[in-house]
């Protein structure tokens, strides 16, 4: 018996070796395990095994049966392997092949920096307030210290839509708005377009302006100057030094400009800031106490100070463009461009 | 403003090197636009005596014999008329560079070095130079408009540098001066502040004159106008002799872009150049009437100016009248009636102050300007007016021009041009700047400016000089002390004193970066165009004359017709930049807008017009089509969490079948369609486009929506396809709502497939759908669903007249 049972598990172990696929694997399961099989067929003759030798008979048949399931079970894993291999063989690409993208659109250069100028002021407090592009007389110059003869209003050619109503000319009209509608503490930044009659190489008769205003007690020029030192270092890079100069508008005193050392030359001089090692990026001041009080605000307990950024002036500084009419001509070439 | 430093140097002593003047004047606000050096371009220029002078025989040339001093002596082939013996010219060393002139001699071709050269076989170690080739003029020099050599005076010093010796040593600032600062629109003015930022005296210039017994009776000023004038001096001179002015004051005129003309107007010039005050004189001869009157215009009254032109006048020009006739356009210039001539032997001089805004008005309004018109738009002071004057008539006698009558006219409202007194805090002033300025610095930078002040513990008297026109209150002096000590004195705080507030985007301006961020997720990038455009984008779009779009509010000046309405639609703009892009060769892409259109309520306006949020998108590429761009309308109404329903409609603009209206909750917001072709061809576009609009103000009603959420459902949904048979004239939607209304168990109906063709009859059309039941409360049985889904086939079949396909 032992040897009939060496014979069917050398001679299954054989047919596992040499089967040459799955198929024929399984068929030699078939022939050794499956009903009608060989060891099955030991099994089926244990009866006419005496009883005393049933045990030892039934362990050897098991013993057998288990070499076989697991020479069986290695070789169908061996293919198994082999068949994922060729599958993945088959599957080789050549990864310097050009990508498969999904085409995304960007936001507008000015719209980046607006978030920017925006997600910073948000950060040190300032709502924002967005005024309309049309404006009265009162709000773009009276109330901002500018009446009908200022020699300001030369500053900025002005587009009228009738005697009273106007393009804005700064986003400063928006001061006014909202200092007649809320008392201070005021943390504002007003962002949005604005329009003079200008219309040459550096010049668009529309462009981008952010209006910054903070009305509260005890605000100082050293405020300004510290907010500044903030801003300017988040927006163009850790370490940006202001430099204030005097300067007019009629509704801040003092007003200033503010340069901002050389983003790229660091301030040794370069194209870009002319070789001076500065670069003029906005205008600011004490906020005037006339406009205050023409706000019924108490000059004698709030003080404030306001600020203009160029919007597009950041962005062509920022990102080297060098004509800022690119800005307002949706060329795909241009927009697909930065993404910052 | 031009200001020559030797100019300046009159009035104050410059002790720095011109660079470094032109710093402290930028450190406190005025920056120096240009600093140019007159002689910029021309070295080793010296003053050479020739010595010998011998004709080279057959030719127009000299060759000489210079002496240069320590330079040397050099042999030079000379071709001016002028050159002699004994003669002292600018002699250009060899490595020297001068003006290189055209043929004439006159017109400047470029920089030249001077090299060592042969004429007619003779060396030539330098060059004997005319006045052009150094860069001057008539003048700027005298003799330097000859067309020859340029002599130099007999006790120049031989080898020395001409430069100096010809006034090619003096720099000239090109200043930008503040609106707020008209005094400053001046040599004296600046020389002011020059004064003021380097701690030196300021002199006063020479005012002084001799009036003669003499008057001119009956003469008489009187103004009509005096909420335009202001101010109004006359004096008379007589014994006028018109000639030349000295080369001193024609040299100055020149350096600041006047050219000299006579001595009497040259005087008039002279003094706007150094006091900033426009003057006038006129030939007293030909004042009829013993009489100036200041009056406004006549309507239709006429005035030939100096420069011989004819302007019509009305109401609002001021004129400067004779007892009889205009002879004068008010501050911006005279009329040629009265002009100073050659003969012209007594003059009447006119200082005035003309109200700013009135000259820059008229100046604008009748297209005539001048130095004068100018300076009066940017504010003349009464103090200066006054001093002006006296200016002029100090000057006709050290000219010796004329001699000054006793007859002075000073018509006035009585405004004061002595200092005013003005009284801040310290602690006012200080608080502004946020640091603490010595009391003794605030008192140093105030007594510079001439402020005279005086500390009485904390208060600050101020006299305040009448020029200084600017100074208002405590804030104005934070400015004069701060500009003065410097503003890195300026340490920067952080709103130590403020309370903190909430900063942030309110809900609408979050959403609409939500909806930009959404549209270039969908492949569209942002564009921004002009708040403007033009009629004709009208026309483009073929609105018909009664279209609200045509109902647009104008600029009353704009740059030009393409720029002179404000937008009523973002459409065309956005029409155009599709077409510039394809003519730049890109064939696809997508672009969208989100800007404010322009409603009036009424025209002219009265009131704020309607501001409205808008979004437009524009696809283009044979790869888009209509339902593209209905993806990205899905793509506004997901991000907005709404739902969008959509109706054929009709643009004139639009293809009138791929063209639809969109709604929300009933309500119109918006319309998409694929661009006409007529427009197509129009634009020169290559591949077609597709365009879409929505009123995102109305959008913005649905903002902010309560976010909910809705438990998953406890029972597996159940999904049925269909192929259904139909009319081919039955839409989509209609199949979608039969589905819907027959049936509330359904949650979702998706279109999957549409057929027509020969396995169907020819008006129908087969279009399969994927419904999805939602169960509720309990798990959807097999025989509740075969209810279900005949309801929904009795309801098609009945509405609609629809079967399933078999």
């Amino acid at each position: 018996m032992k040897e009939k049972l060496e014979q069917i598990r050398a001679h299954a172990i054989h047919a596992i070796e040499n089967s040459e696929n799955l198929e024929k694997l399984n068929e030699v399961r078939m022939d050794v395990l499956g009903k009608k099989g060989e060891l099955t067929a030991v099994l089926k003759g244990m009866k006419d095994v005496a009883a005393e030798d049933r045990p030892k008979v039934g362990q050897w048949v098991n013993e057998t049966r288990a070499v076989i399931e697991t020479r069986l079970e290695e070789k169908k894993a061996a293919f198994e392997a082999e068949k994922l291999r060729a599958r993945y063989e088959s599957e080789k690409i050549d990864v310097t092949m050009p990508a498969v993208t999904c085409q995304c659109g960007r936001l507008h250069p000015v719209t980046q920096v607006r978030n920017q100028l925006i997600d910073i002021f948000s950060a040190m407090g300032f709502e924002i307030y967005e005024g309309t592009e049309i404006e009265t007389d009162y709000y773009n110059f009276t109330a901002l210290n500018t009446p009908q003869d200022h020699p300001a209003r030369d500053m900025q050619d002005t587009f009228y839509l009738s005697p009273e109503f106007l393009l804005r000319t700064q986003t400063s009209a928006g001061q006014i708005h909202v200092m007649e509608a809320k008392k201070p503490p005021i943390k504002v930044v007003s962002p949005g377009k604005v329009f003079r009659s200008d219309d040459d190489a550096t010049h668009s008769p529309m462009f981008t302006q952010m209006e910054g205003l903070v009305v509260d007690r005890g605000i100082t020029l050293c405020d300004l100057k510290g907010m500044l030192d903030e801003f300017v270092q988040k927006i163009f890079g850790e370490g940006t030094k202001t430099r204030l100069r005097p300067s007019y508008f009629p509704f801040t005193e003092p007003s200033v400009e503010v340069d901002v050392s050389c983003f790229q030359c660091g301030g040794t001089g370069c194209k870009l800031c002319k070789g001076t090692g500065w670069i003029e990026v906005l205008g600011a001041g004490v906020v005037n106490h006339r406009v205050l009080e023409g706000c019924n605000i108490d000059t004698s307990e709030y003080s404030g100070f306001a600020f203009g950024i160029g919007i597009e002036r950041i962005a062509m500084l920022k990102y080297g463009i060098n004509n800022i009419k690119l800005l307002f001509e949706s060329d795909l070439r241009v927009l697909e461009q930065i993404d910052d | 403003m031009l200001a020559p430093l030797s100019w300046l140097k009159d009035y104050v002593e410059i002790d720095v090197t011109p660079k470094e003047l032109e710093e402290k004047l930028f450190s406190c606000g005025f920056e120096v636009e240009e600093l140019t050096e007159v002689g910029k371009d021309i070295r080793n220029v010296v003053v050479g005596l020739v010595e010998q002078c011998e004709p080279i025989p057959d030719t127009h040339l000299n060759l000489c014999q210079v002496n240069a001093g320590a330079h040397g002596t050099f042999q030079i082939c000379c071709g001016a008329d002028n050159v002699k013996t004994g003669g002292k010219y600018p002699l250009a060393l060899i490595g020297a560079t001068v003006y290189a002139t055209e043929k004439d001699h006159v017109t400047i071709e470029g920089i030249m070095e001077i090299k060592q050269g042969k004429l007619r076989g003779y060396d030539s170690y330098g060059m004997l130079c005319s006045g052009t080739e150094l860069g001057l003029t008539e003048d700027l020099y005298p003799g330097a408009g000859y067309n020859g050599l340029l002599v130099l005076p007999e006790d120049a010093e031989i080898g020395a540098d001409v430069k100096p010796l010809l006034g090619m040593d003096d720099w000239i600032y090109d200043i930008a001066i503040t609106a707020n600062r008209p005094d400053c629109q001046s040599i004296y003015g600046i020389a002011r502040e020059v004064a003021a930022v380097l701690g030196k005296e300021c002199k006063a210039p020479a005012l002084d004159f001799t009036e003669t017994a003499v008057t001119k009776a009956p003469f008489s000023v009187k103004v009509d106008a005096p909420e335009l004038c202001p101010r109004y001096i006359a004096h008379y001179v007589y014994d006028v002799t018109i000639g030349e002015s000295p080369a001193w004051m024609r040299r100055r005129l020149a350096l600041t872009g006047c050219s000299a003309i006579s001595n009497v107007v040259d005087i008039t010039n002279y003094v706007l150049k150094e006091l900033g005050q426009p003057m006038h004189a006129f030939d007293y001869a030909y004042l009829e009437g013993d009489q100036i009157q200041v009056r406004r215009a006549a309507d239709g009254e006429k005035i030939v100016t100096l420069d011989e032109k004819e302007f019509t006048l009305n109401n609002n020009n001021l004129v400067i009248c004779d007892g009889v006739k205009p002879v004068a356009l008010a501050g911006i210039m005279g009329g040629l009636n009265s002009e100073i001539v050659d003969t012209t032997s007594e003059v009447m001089f006119e200082a005035a102050k003309f109200v700013r805004d009135n000259i820059r008005k008229s100046s604008r309004a009748l297209g005539q300007s001048s130095d004068s018109s100018a300076r009066f738009a940017k504010g003349v002071d009464e103090y200066t007016t006054v001093m002006a004057m006296k200016r002029a008539l100090h000057l006709i006698e050290e000219l010796g021009c004329g001699k000054v009558s006793s007859t002075h006219m000073d018509v006035n409202t009585g405004n004061s041009v002595e200092p005013h007194a003005m009284k801040v805090s310290i602690r006012q002033v200080n608080g502004v700047l946020g640091i603490r300025v010595p009391d003794e610095d605030i008192v140093r930078i105030l007594k510079a400016l001439q402020f005279a002040p005086e500390l009485n513990g904390d208060e600050l008297t101020l006299q305040i000089p009448a020029y200084r026109e600017d100074m208002d209150s405590y804030p104005d002096v934070a400015e004069e002390v701060i500009r003065m000590y410097g503003y890195e004195h300026v340490t920067p705080t952080f709103m130590s004193t403020a309370e903190v507030t909430m900063g942030g985007l309110n809900l609408k301006q979050k959403t609409e970066l939500k909806l930009k961020r959404a549209l270039c997720s969908a492949g569209a990038y942002e564009g921004i165009h002009y708040s403007f455009f033009s009629p004709a984008d009208l026309d483009l779009l073929r609105l018909s004359e009664d279209a609200a779009e045509r109902n647009a509010i104008s600029l009353q000046n704009p740059i030009n017709a393409d720029l002179s309405l404000m937008r009523t639609t973002l459409a065309p703009q956005m029409l155009h930049a599709i077409a510039r892009n394809q003519k730049n060769g890109i064939l696809e892409g997508r672009i969208f807008e989100l800007g404010n259109i322009f409603i009036p309520k009424s025209l002219p306006l009265t009131e704020y017009p309607d501001e409205r949020e808008t979004l437009c998108v524009g696809l283009f590429g044979e790869a888009e089509s209509f339902f593209t761009l209905k993806g990205m309308t899905e793509t506004v109404a997901e991000t907005l969490c709404l739902t969008f329903t959509y109706e054929p409609g009709s643009k004139p603009f639009l293809h009138p079948y791929q063209t639809a209206i969109v709604r929300c909750e009933g309500i119109e917001v918006g319309y998409l369609g694929k661009l006409a072709y007529e427009l197509q061809d129009e634009l020169d576009m290559r591949v077609p486009a597709y365009l879409m609009e929505l009123d995102v103000r109305g959008l913005s009603r649905w903002y902010g929506k309560e976010q909910r959420f809705v438990p998953i459902p406890r029972f597996a949904e159940e999904k049925r396809d269909f192929a259904f048979v139909a009319d081919k004239q039955v839409s989509c939607a209609e199949i979608e709502n039969g589905i819907r209304e027959a049936c509330d168990y359904v949650t979702k109906v998706t279109l999957f497939d549409v057929y027509e063709g020969i396995q169907l009859p020819k008006d129908k059309k087969s279009m399969a759908f994927s419904v999805v039941f939602t169960p509720r409360e309990e798990a959807l049985s097999a025989s509740f669903m075969e209810q279900l889904v005949e309801d929904i086939l009795k309801n098609l079949n009945e509405k609609l007249g629809i079967s399933l396909r078999a």
